[in-house]
């Protein structure tokens, strides 16, 4: 039987960060939680503040259930997680230049050439293109899990374009709005400046070419897609216009936007499309949601997309065994913030044991995001495990392990009252002339006794993240 | 502001407009049901809605004979038919989803109320549902949406896009449901002096909501030149065809001067809203109502097309 790490009680008593919630659960009766928690829904709502979940059917403007309960950190250990962060992240940028310029690390020998050059994610139409002020990922999600008082580990990154940083803002809103005494009696720093930072950041990398205030858009594949909200609220907040590829377009090496007023000319491209959409006369022609010539545009320096097309090849699972390395490689620093252990199943000794020990572990597959394709070792049957197998040993490149991690607990409202439940972390790092990274995150919490898939799509639910003020 | 938002915001004014419309027909046809003995007329009167709403061939390709709970549920819950209540509110509800940042959350929530009602009378069981609380509801869901912006949103373009929907709708609509019954308005002999037959001019009247206004506007005998003129010339009623006009240019004006540059749109609805300020009644008669009323629907369409050219294609340079 594993313990975990529950992050509000240890030794039977309460941790210094949770200290004053405590009394705020035990002087809140069963009926008054449940008014505030249809409260909290009725707000979601309202807000439109939804999530569709690809394949599944159902009603479209599900919600992803909110936990009221916080998750807390103390300045201290978050000041150790914002650098280590903020290391990764020019870990990552310094990585994604290399790799698209003379490719030192590999030339070095530290990472074999193959899984970069091969890489599915490795485009060869920008390579020896070098992204204005070098940064190729401008919003680094970094996902962490936690085992110990002082046991951090990075889950994976996402170099691309990380989602879900409207759930950190708007949890933080509803947490303010239905219980103020919480935020008067604790001194919890705020995370509302992020829009603010993140387009100060989309317009620090405009390109040379810009000689004004750069005009900066986000570009959404559209209102059918799932994270459609997501994409709104940010335009909403940071003031831009939100576009679709039908909006803009190319003329005399520039991009404009379609406005009422005659055409715009675009100098940022925060883009929510994955790269094979961007452009249908670059990557896949049969895409309507790019802007057919962007990539001309983007390589003669008339604009900047973020995150830069190619990033991808970093946050590779295969890949990201080697990010360690890249810190030491680039920066001369060991890891503030270490991996988790990880079998890659396209070496043989590594296959060997993972089919062993299956049981034990949790297999991924190297492209796969949100919680799909993969098992959890402990808590599938035999059946599954020997399916998963015949998976793995069909492609065994395709797959990456890791030990079964206990990750920490936080008390988390359910049916009987108050009961621990895993969580994991989500900081969102921003990357433009400067490093910011704003003191919080998204907690995501499997509201399933014992489960240990946080993913929405999976019935994960989210918290509010709090960093507490010296 | 992006062509596309633009494009938005208009067409949630049209679904609206377009909502409401349905539902003053469906009233209309409802209280035409109660008249006693209306046997035959009662069954052309749902016809002539199915007329009036452009909906009869789709209709009759899938029910056949016009019976009464069929129009309604044609005409308020089918999203089979384009033109429906559930049809034109879930349009404007998903064209405000789209542009959601350019609205003020008091005007999202009244369009997004209406859809959760909607769909809550969706599932409520027909022989609960009557007409009377589905056309109720749709007027005041209508005006909710149409309070809240004049309220809350701001007078920029965006309003203008919104209001340029609306007027350039309504004027269609009521063209339209004038045209269906215009030969109910032909001044012929023996109608002068005797008033008109009396529950077709109440129809029309009540299918624009304007049943007592008249009354209060003209007073004394009911004349067709006295309907023709209150629906069509006169500026007091805001479904006339030149309130509707006036609109369209108001708004087509105020985007000009913040523009600072016009477009072909200004030029033709200042034309449109001349020709209707200099045309008397007489005139209309001459020309036959029929032809007039035509004529006036391709000019509204064409300067909807203008507007879709100069501002929401995309293609403005």
């Amino acid at each position: 039987m594993t313990t975990y790490f529950n992050e509000m009680y240890q030794n039977g008593a309460v941790r210094a960060p949770y200290a004053r919630l405590n009394g705020w659960t035990n002087a809140m009766p069963a009926e008054l939680r449940q008014m505030k928690q249809a409260e909290a829904e009725a707000l979601f709502r309202r807000i439109g503040i939804t999530f569709a979940v690809y394949g599944e059917g159902g009603d479209p403007d599900r919600l992803i259930p909110f936990d009221m309960f916080p998750r807390v950190f103390t300045a201290a250990e978050w000041s150790r997680l914002e650098r280590g962060i903020k290391q990764r992240a020019r870990a990552l940028n310094a990585f994604l230049v290399d790799v698209y310029a003379r490719g030192e690390i590999v030339r070095a020998g530290r990472i074999p050439a193959r899984l970069v050059y091969q890489n599915e994610a490795y485009e060869k139409a920008v390579v020896g293109f070098r992204p204005s002020k070098g940064v190729y990922s401008h919003i680094v999600g970094i996902d962490l899990v936690r085992t110990g008082p002082d046991e951090f580990f990075v889950l994976e990154d996402n170099c691309r374009t990380p989602s879900g940083v409207s759930y950190m803002l708007e949890n933080r809103e509803i947490m303010m709005r239905m219980f103020p005494d919480l935020f008067r009696e604790n001194r919890i720093q705020p995370v509302d400046s992020y829009p603010e930072i993140l387009r100060r950041t989309l317009a620090s990398v405009a390109p040379l070419k810009c000689d004004r205030e750069p005009t900066v858009v986000i570009l959404t594949p559209g209102h059918f897609n799932s994270a459609y909200y997501e994409h709104s609220f940010l335009a909403d907040l940071m003031g831009v216009e939100l576009v679709e590829g039908q909006d803009l377009f190319v003329e005399g090496g520039f991009v404009w936007m379609r406005t009422t007023e005659g055409p715009k000319k675009v100098d940022v491209i925060y883009r929510r499309i994955d790269d094979a959409f961007l452009d249908p006369l670059c990557f896949r022609p049969d895409s309507m949601l790019g802007v057919p010539g962007l990539m001309d545009v983007y390589r003669s320096g008339g604009v900047t997309i973020c995150s830069a097309p190619g990033a991808g090849v970093a946050d590779d699972k295969a890949v990201y065994t080697y990010v360690p390395d890249m810190v030491r490689f680039y920066l001369g620093e060991e890891p503030i913030l270490p991996n988790v252990p990880t079998w890659q199943c396209g070496r043989a000794d590594d296959l060997n044991y993972v089919l062993e020990n299956l049981a034990d572990l949790v297999v991924k597959e190297v492209h796969g995001s949100g919680g799909y394709g993969m098992l959890v070792g402990p808590r599938s049957t035999a059946d599954q495990i020997e399916a998963f197998r015949r998976r793995i040993e069909a492609d065994p490149e395709n797959y990456i392990a890791q030990p079964t991690l206990a990750l920490s607990t936080v008390p988390t409202f359910v049916d009987q009252g108050i009961a621990p439940r895993h969580v994991d972390l989500r900081p969102y790092c921003l990357v433009g002339e400067r490093i910011e990274l704003v003191p919080g995150g998204l907690t995501r919490v499997a509201l399933k006794e014992g489960s240990l898939v946080v993913n929405s799509s999976q019935g994960g639910g989210v918290k509010d993240t709090w960093v507490l003020a010296e | 502001m992006l062509s596309r938002t633009a494009d938005n915001l208009y067409w949630i004014a049209r679904y609206l407009e377009r909502a409401e419309t349905m539902a003053r027909l469906l009233e209309v046809g409802s209280r035409i049901a109660l008249l006693p003995g209306s046997g035959q007329g009662f069954r052309n009167e749902w016809d002539s809605l199915l007329q009036a709403s452009g909906t009869a061939d789709g209709f009759a390709r899938k029910y056949g004979d016009p019976v009464q709970r069929n129009i309604e549920s044609y005409l308020f819950f089918d999203h089979d038919n384009p033109s429906s209540v559930a049809s034109c509110l879930t349009r404007a509800r998903e064209n405000a989803r789209i542009v959601r940042t350019a609205l003020t959350t008091q005007v999202w929530d009244a369009l997004n109320s209406a859809f959760q009602d909607l769909r809550q009378l969706e599932r409520t069981p027909r022989s609960q549902a009557e007409l009377a609380r589905l056309t109720d509801w749709t007027m005041r869901a209508a005006a909710l949406v149409r309070g809240a912006i004049e309220a809350t949103l701001l007078r920029n373009d965006g309003w203008d896009f919104l209001h340029l929907g609306y007027h350039l709708e309504r004027a269609d609509n009521t063209a339209r449901l004038m045209d269906v019954k215009y030969y109910v308005l032909l001044p012929r002999a023996d109608f002068v002096g005797s008033g008109l037959d009396n529950y077709q001019w109440t129809t029309l009247l009540r299918a624009m909501s304007a049943h007592r206004a008249f009354h209060w506007a003209y007073g004394g005998e009911v004349t067709a030149a006295k309907i023709a003129h209150f629906l069509i010339l006169n500026p007091q009623c805001p479904r006339s065809l030149i309130s509707c006009a006036q609109g369209v240019t108001g708004h087509l004006d105020r985007l000009a001067r913040g523009y600072d540059r016009s477009t072909p749109a200004q030029h033709q609805a200042r034309a449109l809203l001349g020709r209707l300020a200099d045309t008397a009644v007489d005139e209309i008669f001459d020309e036959g109502l029929h032809d007039f009323l035509t004529r006036f629907i391709g000019e509204i369409a064409a300067l909807g097309a203008t507007v879709h050219e100069s501002y929401l294609s995309g293609d403005a340079r």
